[in-house]
């Protein structure tokens, strides 16, 4: 029917200027469905996460950002080829609690970029139209944030270890470090994303998304190091390990100092022991799954 | 193709406090479909149910023959939808938008981007397709969504209230281009509109809904065939200063009875007769060429839809649908 249409020129207004209207052409190539669509939708918010695809001026602050991440990493490398030191001036693990501002800087930024925007110019709609449903919109959203967290924190731990290798540090143990660093960051990407995105949701407003994201991490930051040193002072270490649950960054913190080998930031330098450290696992990976079920039931709620 | 593209039976969706939909019963053939009601009658709780996104409390509903209720997937794979609020990000291009919608129904890159080209062309954006849309015009944004409904070639599309906001022109060029959907692109259209008036020209067929319930559905043909009124226009020349008088006196001196068309548009230029077969049409022809005057229209006037309403006795009928036109 529609291939059928005989050839047609359309004028334009301009005159003499012909659009020659080839006719409407029909689909009958391959219609890749549900999962692509889902992988298409998480490739482009992680590019948008970097501001790729989008315009000059979104690309300044991550990537600004992502520099911010990476130069310390280039200059402590720099540091340890120039004076053959025996190590790194900092653990792997460590570097993520080091730029922790940077990195909220970062989520603020950029979670409200990926959810906010769509409920503010109610493009959801467009999304809930087509084959992907609630759930797959809300995972390629997450995975994309995380996926962008991931980068940007395991970027300056792969600067720090192709460092040490070529300043001749002991390769096993730059290996080892280099991998619970990875572990760490990746489980801080989830839950820094997770955190970021369910804020992000509740408003289509960005300027609201971003400080309350900022305000949420650094808020429960300061409560959490200025309780902790309270209670350090006053000589009460487990209590003060126990405080370290209340943010997020305390709780990648307490995590990693249990299991992966992380010499802690809490005061005094004692994290959790490996009792304690199961408990700051099972909340962190409560947060984790508590935000993508809060971020379904905000999308169930999305409809036309 | 099949001949229902849309079927319900007794589809009812009620809310705690508002029943939307009540035990409505319709069923829709391929062609350009109007789905007039007042704001608030049930078009667009219809829409959300046939796309499958909203359970309905009672009843069923087809669509291309897909169950609603368990093969959403699949409709939305095969249907387009246009929403009736703004839904575009301003600071992307038409172009990067349409394309990303198009991967989002399913399409591989290569073919989103030709299938993008294409449809925004087919929709009237050209060079402006590459600036980003917070500049556009509400025309052009229409455009936009309407593309975005169609990118992924579709056999039916739901197009919610797409006049809405546009002036005059802008509102005859979308209505042109929602028939050109189905004659030029073979896709079926259900349009939604609270304006019974401005579907009369576009659609095939015609469902009046008011307060969930079906008030009407027939064809747009069986509203106006009865009418069999043309519409005639003449030009001037020097013989005959007033040609429309010359073709009046022409046309009373074989018997025929010619009124003034008084009340429309371009009225005192305009004949109205009544055609009483294929030697109307013959007559007119030759009693103009007879005086040498040139034809500028000759056409049947539909009475409008509205008309057709407007003698119903239902009063509540006429208050439902009395904004057409």
């Amino acid at each position: 029917m529609a291939a059928e249409q005989s050839p047609q020129a359309l004028a334009t207004p301009a005159g003499d200027t012909r659009i020659h209207n080839i006719g409407y052409r029909s689909y009958d190539g391959p219609r890749l469905g549900r999962s692509y669509a889902r992988m298409s939708l998480y490739s482009q918010s992680l590019r948008g996460a970097y501001g790729l695809g989008r315009s000059a001026k979104s690309k300044v602050l991550p990537m600004l950002l992502f520099v911010v991440m990476c130069v310390p990493a280039a200059i402590m490398v720099a540091v340890a080829v120039a004076t053959k030191a025996k190590e790194l001036p900092l653990d792997y693990t460590r570097y993520a609690i080091v730029m922790q501002a940077v990195i909220s800087l970062y989520v603020a930024s950029q979670a409200p970029q990926s959810v906010s925007r769509d409920l503010r110019f109610k493009t959801v709609p467009l999304y809930f139209s087509r084959p992907i449903e609630t759930g797959d919109y809300v995972r390629a959203k997450y995975a994309a944030l995380a996926s962008a967290l991931f980068i940007l924190t395991a970027a300056p731990l792969l600067v720090l270890y192709v460092g040490a290798l070529l300043a001749e540090l002991d390769f096993t143990d730059q290996t080892k470090g280099f991998a619970q660093g990875l572990v760490s960051v990746a489980l801080l990407s989830l839950l820094f994303a997770g955190i970021g995105l369910v804020i992000a949701s509740v408003t289509p407003r960005r300027g609201f998304g971003i400080a309350a994201v900022i305000a949420v991490l650094t808020i429960s930051y300061g409560a959490v190091s200025t309780l902790q040193a309270i209670a350090d002072v006053q000589g009460s270490g487990d209590a003060g390990i126990l405080i370290g649950l209340f943010s997020p960054i305390t709780l990648i913190d307490g995590v990693q100092s249990a299991f992966l080998g992380a010499s802690s930031a809490f005061p005094g330098g004692v994290g959790p022991d490996r009792t304690e450290g199961i408990l700051f696992v099972l909340v962190t990976l409560g947060l984790i799954v508590g935000s993508h079920a809060l971020l379904m039931r905000r999308y169930k709620k999305v409809g036309l | 193709m099949d001949v229902t593209v849309i079927a319900t039976e007794s589809l009812s969706k009620r809310f705690p406090r508002v029943t939307a939909l009540d035990r409505l019963s319709v069923d829709v053939g391929p062609g350009v479909t109007g789905l007039v009601g007042a704001n608030g009658a049930g078009k667009s709780t219809l829409i959300k149910i046939l796309l499958g996104l909203s359970p309905a409390t009672e009843g069923r509903a087809e669509v291309l023959g897909l169950d609603v209720a368990t093969e959403g997937a699949a409709i939305r794979e095969r249907v387009g939808y246009m929403p009736e609020h703004d839904c575009l990000p301003p600071d992307v291009s038409a172009t990067e938008f349409v394309v990303h919608m198009a991967r989002m129904s399913g399409l591989p890159a290569t073919a989103a981007r030709e299938r993008t080209a294409d449809t925004l062309r087919h929709v009237g954006l050209y060079e402006e397709r590459y600036r980003p849309i917070g500049g556009y015009s509400t025309g052009m944004k229409q455009r936009v969504k309407l593309a975005q409904a169609l990118v992924h070639d579709p056999q039916l599309v739901f197009l919610d209230e797409p006049t809405n906001g546009l002036d005059p022109v802008g509102r005859d060029e979308m209505l042109g281009l929602i028939r050109r959907i189905h004659t030029d692109f073979g896709i079926s259209v259900l349009v939604t509109s609270h304006l019974l008036g401005e579907l009369e020209r576009t659609c095939d067929h015609v469902v009046v809904v008011d307060g969930g319930k079906l008030l009407r559905s027939s064809s747009t043909r069986d509203f106006t065939q009865t009418t069999t009124t043309l519409a005639i226009e003449v030009t001037d020349t020097d013989e005959h200063p007033d040609g429309t008088r010359a073709v009046r006196e022409a046309l009373h001196a074989r018997g025929v009875t010619v009124q003034d068309g008084s009340g429309l548009p371009g009225a005192g230029h305009i004949l109205l007769l009544t055609a009483q077969g294929e030697d109307t049409y013959d007559l007119v022809r030759d009693v103009i060429a007879d005086l040498g005057l040139g034809l500028v229209r000759m056409e049947q006037r539909r009475h409008q839809i509205a008309e057709v309403f407007t003698n119903d006795d239902d009063a509540q009928r006429k208050e439902a649908v009395g904004h057409g036109g």
